[in-house]
């Protein structure tokens, strides 16, 4: 796949379509590839990297990359692409001057797994029948592909791409996924298993703001927690309550827009389960008001803009509550 | 809040109320006569779609120990529309609010109208009522923030 | 650096009773930026005012804080004295220390300490206003009056004879709405007819009124001044210009079984008709219901009879969009539906009917020319019973608690009536009580009992019943003399109580107007702006604000026009500064507000920034029409980076109260 995907992208390049390419390019170890930008087709040949490990959603580049001058080739995954859809329904990004080749999505590798395994030295992985084999410092490894796979992979809603200029391989469906199972479990514990469960988790935060930073739906040019006129600026989680306020502000204002790309957890150094407070709202939205998948199009009003005259009341939180 | 062993739990009450409807509504208690706690503080917005999720957590920040918002009835709205977004988006926030194990009781929406004053002072009542037995906010005040 | 004035009000022993007024002066004068705190028996009087003025001049203070009454009470008033002595009116800020503290609270220790809160707030508040210039818009020269009663009618007029252009828009073929269907008038039994038709006639014939007949309102936008009303003319199939109103095609159409609306369904009309004789416009309006022609295609009987071409079996609603600076509402009421009301027999005896039914039963125009008979057998009636607050005064879902104002006078009238016209009739009243204040409204209703013999006995009619013998049994009780009475009676009258329109609860969304409980319009203030809506240039005439008589009708009526002339001889009008604008530099361009604007106020722009770099970009960013943002608010939630944000309650203003409360 990497191979056509360089070959495609020199062939683009070459023919002048895009000026550069928007890939990922290997880090300092094997499982750490991050977004970059090549501008040549030596770049693209010694860097471009894409593997089990190439998770990370390259759609919020796209805000900076799209103004500039010329096209960038994009590589999108299923998921990507809604993410990408919600930029251009914002005007975040612009559309003409995106070239969008899409790509199978995952499942992806979790280094963060391999390593709970004791593996470490990681230099390379291979899937073999769904065992995986790593290749460390140490010599191979084994263990069973899918407890490797990244939560947000295991939990995939869709392999369907909902915009893309080309396509390669094929194409995959919406798929019926389990995603909900987590908030329904903590929806049905006490108020107070809730409360230990999220404070628990939460004072685990360092505000390193990661989870913001690649946040394709947290794209404002001037963040309310870095503003201090905004009257909430703060820079650290000081005591519990700028963790919840935080977080849960972070997740209110991504409410109806969030893709639930499950980038926000993937890249908690913490291991937070961020997403589970998107996908409380993402619940929410589908139960109240009517399934709404931000990123499937760009037209529709996001379900926080919108409203319906027989919309239930906010008692609601109240009537379907646990206790 | 003030806790005082001798003397029952009085909750602070933050009430954001529209201009136009639950302001006046609250005012046509007043004129009527119709008592309601003073743990109850009136914070005045021209409409309730202007109440910020951030202001509400501002003021559990801060101590509170409830927060209630008024609101014209839906339809009636100075603004149209004003109140049905605040619908949306006061029940996702207070059912993330739950979703956090913070009490339910301690947050509402109510419709107010200008000539509900009866309305205005029976649900600030009930309301005082309702996060007076869930005893003081500790959940999501700063502690850094509590009076001395 | 900040020099704040506070200034607390007694408001004589209103707010001072229940509030150490001093203790809070003291309290506040401690705040921080605050340089004067003083106390006074009425800020709002001349020499309260110049307390604050000669304060503000004397500090030179940047900003004031009175704490009083509600700011819907006197906010401008002190407004305009911070503004007569140079201090910008928007950096006054009200503590409401009378209606949400004073005179809900008992208890002078925990009073005193709230409205310190209060006030506290307002300080906090106070520091972080701006000043705000308002920016002006045009009025619209033109009115338009919802509902062609006779209030929608006499405001037109009124409104006509200052010069001004209005429209009227009246759902039914012709004006003249419930007037038109009443025979006499209280107390002075002159014919409703003949002073109304005149009055419509003028309406009709003013060169600076148009009316609409048979039309809705199906969308209103704008604001004060400015509104854009969308009006739906239905389709009568009549072209409106050519019908001469001869009435020919009436007279020809085979169709005559319909149930006619303005007789009350006790006679007939047919398919294409004519309301009534004095209509206006007075032009034929088919009924698709039961025109063969339209129903089937097969007919056509009144086009080949119209010497002038006036039909137009294809005839479709058109819609007309027009600018209008005020909007007058009189939508006016109707006897309420009572098909609940099992006891009283109304669904089951045709003698059993409703006041409004009776005007008809009793009216030259009516379906018995004027003679009185049973509608079930056309006999006359000798024994006849009223029943009063039929739906009135109710605690019961059924019916309404308010009292329908009108129903105690217009049975006297109708006792009184029929007592002349026919006196070997016995007239019996039950009521609660007989409500008569009103300029010679008790000695008309003494001339019913004294002088004409009308049986007036309080007491509720429990249950009427219909015999096979054509009688009808009412059985009642009579409180005073503590007995049951079983009456035969020939003819039972409800007075059923009376209840807005139904058109005005839609009608009230799109004028974004309040409504109380029973959707009547809510008035600005009960006692000081009674034909005003809070929402400014929506006004109220009639019925439609709460049951009223003729003569109240017509006065309300006048006074909403007065009001709509006060508006329309300005040629602009001040807008509100509390408007929403956008920090351009946070502003993501991303639409949420826009999404959000009841008012279509945003609008986009690309705009150049010089980047930290040197560079420059270019971004789409919000701008805000300052003249059409109506300060909601909506967009500064909607919007994420908290770039949008509303003079007057900005972000920084409610948190600073909100942190002030919660200290």
């Amino acid at each position: 796949m990497q191979e056509a995907m360089i070959n495609r992208a020199k062939q683009l390049l070459a023919d002048g379509t895009v000026n550069r390419v928007i890939g990922w390019k290997r880090g300092e170890f094997a499982y750490d590839i991050t977004p970059a930008v090549f501008d040549s087709a030596d770049e693209l040949d010694s860097d471009f990297v894409f593997d089990d490990f190439t998770a990370a959603n390259v759609s919020k580049y796209l805000v900076k990359e799209s103004k500039k001058e010329g096209k960038v080739l994009a590589f999108l995954k299923p998921c990507d692409t809604y993410s990408f859809n919600q930029l251009v329904k914002e005007h975040r990004v612009v559309r003409e001057n995106v070239y969008i080749i899409g790509i199978p999505g995952g499942p992806k590798l979790d280094a963060e797994k391999i390593k709970a395994k004791g593996i470490t030295g990681i230099l390379g992985v291979k899937n073999e029948n769904y065992t995986l084999k790593i290749d460390t410092v140490y010599g191979e490894e084994t263990m069973p592909f899918y407890e490797a796979v990244l939560d947000k992979c295991a939990s995939c809603k869709s392999k369907k791409h909902v915009v893309y200029d080309e396509l390669m391989g094929d194409e995959g469906d919406v798929l019926d996924s389990d995603r909900f199972d987590m908030v329904e479990k903590l929806e049905n514990m006490t108020a107070q298993e809730r409360y230990d469960f999220w404070r628990e988790q939460l004072s685990k935060c360092i505000r390193c703001n990661a989870c913001r930073n690649v946040c394709p739906a947290c794209t404002c040019e001037k963040c309310v927690f870095d503003n201090p006129a905004s009257g909430v600026e703060n820079k650290a989680p000081a005591d519990s309550f700028e963790e919840n306020m935080f977080h849960i502000i972070r997740a209110f204002h991504v409410a109806g827009r969030c893709t639930d790309c499950g980038e926000c957890s993937r890249v908690c150094p913490q291991n937070i389960p961020l997403h589970l407070l998107n996908r409380k709202f993402i619940k929410d939205i589908n139960e109240l008001y009517g399934n709404y998948q931000a990123g499937e199009d760009t037209t529709s009003r996001a379900p926080l803009n919108d409203y319906r005259q027989d919309d239930c009341e906010a008692g609601i939180v109240h009537e379907r509550g646990v206790e | 809040m003030q806790v005082n062993e001798n003397k029952e739990f009085e909750p602070l009450i933050v009430a954001f109320c529209c201009n136009w409807c639950s302001y006046a509504g609250a005012d046509l208690s007043g004129t009527n006569r119709l008592n309601y706690p003073t743990n109850v503080k009136i914070i005045r917005v021209p409409c309730s779609c202007r109440v910020n999720p951030m202001f509400i957590l501002r003021a559990f920040q801060r101590g509170a120990d409830g927060v209630i918002l008024c609101g014209c009835h839906p339809g009636d709205c100075h603004y149209t529309s004003g109140n049905y977004f605040t619908r949306r988006r006061m029940t996702l926030l207070f059912s993330m609010l739950d979703f956090l194990g913070i009490e339910r009781d301690r947050t509402r929406v109510e419709w107010v109208s200008a000539a509900e004053g009866a309305k205005f002072a029976a649900t600030m009542n009930e309301f005082t009522e309702a996060v007076k037995k869930l005893g003081p906010n500790r959940r999501l005040e700063d502690l850094r923030c509590r009076k001395q | 650096m900040q020099k704040i004035g506070v200034f607390v009000c007694h408001c004589g022993t209103n707010i001072a009773a229940t509030v150490d007024v001093k203790a809070v002066a003291e309290a506040l004068g401690h705040e921080p930026g605050v340089v004067i705190s003083r106390d006074y028996q009425y800020m709002c009087s001349e020499s309260g005012q110049n307390l604050v003025k000669n304060a503000i001049k004397e500090h030179k203070l940047t900003g004031i804080v009175v704490c009083s009454c509600s700011p819907r009470m006197h906010e401008n008033t002190f407004r305009k004295a911070a503004a007569s002595v140079g201090l910008n009116p928007y950096l006054v800020e009200i503590a409401n220390i009378r209606e949400q503290c004073s005179w809900i609270h008992k208890d002078i220790a925990t009073a005193t300490e709230k409205a310190i809160i209060l006030g506290k707030a307002a300080v906090a508040k106070v520091h972080l206003n701006a000043p705000l210039t308002a920016g002006e818009s045009p009025v619209a020269k033109r009115a338009l009056v919802i509902g062609g009663g006779i209030a929608g009618i006499q405001t037109a007029l009124d409104i006509a004879e200052a010069g001004f252009d209005v429209d009227i828009v009246e759902k039914n073929p012709t004006i003249g709405g419930k007037m038109a269907q009443i025979d006499k008038t209280f107390p002075t039994l002159d014919c409703a007819a003949c002073i109304l038709t005149p009055k419509m006639v003028e309406a009709s014939q003013n060169e600076h009124i148009t009316i609409h007949s048979f039309s809705e309102v199906t969308d209103v936008k704008g604001f004060v001044g400015n509104f854009t009303v969308t009006i739906k003319k239905k389709a009568r199939y009549v072209d409106e210009t050519k019908c001469t109103g001869c009435g020919l095609c009436t007279e020809k159409c085979p169709m005559k079984k319909v149930p006619n609306e303005f007789n009350m369904g006790l006679d007939n009309r047919t398919a294409i008709y004519i309301p009534f004789a004095q209509a206006v416009p007075k032009v034929a309006t088919i009924d698709p219901n039961y025109c063969m022609m339209l129903k089937n295609g097969k007919c056509g009987v009144c086009s080949k009879v119209c010497s002038v071409g006036a039909i137009d079996y294809k005839q479709e609603d058109r819609f007309i969009e027009q600018k209008y600076g005020a909007i007058v509402v009189a939508t006016g009421f109707n006897p309420i539906n009572l098909d609940k009301y099992d006891e009283f027999a109304y669904n089951q005896c045709p003698d059993v009917v409703t006041s409004l039914e009776l005007e008809r039963l009793m009216n030259a125009a009516g379906p018995n020319g004027g003679t009185l008979l049973r509608p079930s057998d056309k006999t006359h009636p000798h024994k006849i019973v009223f029943v009063q607050c039929v739906g009135s005064r109710c605690d019961d879902s059924k019916g309404k608690p308010y009292c329908s104002k009108i129903c105690c006078m217009y049975t006297a009238k109708h006792a009184m009536l029929i007592r002349e016209k026919y006196p070997d009739t016995e007239v019996y009243v039950f009521y609660i009580d007989v409500r008569t204040p009103g300029k010679n409204f008790d000695e008309f209703y003494r001339r019913a009992v004294e002088q004409y013999n009308v049986h007036y006995i309080k007491g509720m009619v429990g249950k009427v019943t219909p015999r096979s013998d054509g009688k009808i049994e009412v059985q009642a009780s009579d409180l005073l003399a503590d007995e049951q009475l079983h009456i035969d009676a020939d003819l039972v009258v409800l007075a059923a109580a009376i209840e807005p329109d139904k058109t005005a609860r839609p009608l009230a969304t799109m004028l974004t107007t309040q409504m109380d409980t029973n959707d009547f319009f809510t008035e600005a203030h009960p006692k000081l702006r009674p034909v005003e809506s809070a929402t400014a240039g929506i006004f109220l005439s009639g019925a439609c604000q709460g049951p009223k008589d003729i003569p109240e009708t017509v006065a309300q009526a006048s006074a909403a026009a007065a009001k709509a002339i006060g508006l329309l001889v300005k040629n602009s009008i001040t807008c509100n500064p509390c408007v929403a604008h956008s920090d351009e530099l946070m502003c993501n361009g991303c639409s949420s507000c826009e999404k959000v604007c009841p008012y279509g106020a945003i609008t986009y722009i690309d705009k150049e920034f010089r980047m930290p770099d040197r560079t420059t970009a270019v971004r789409r960013v919000a701008s805000v029409n300052p003249a059409v943002c109506q300060g909601c608010g909506a967009c500064t939630v909607a919007c994420p980076s908290g770039a949008m944000d509303l003079n007057g309650f900005s972000n920084s203003q409610i948190m600073a109260e909100v942190d002030a409360i919660c200290k």
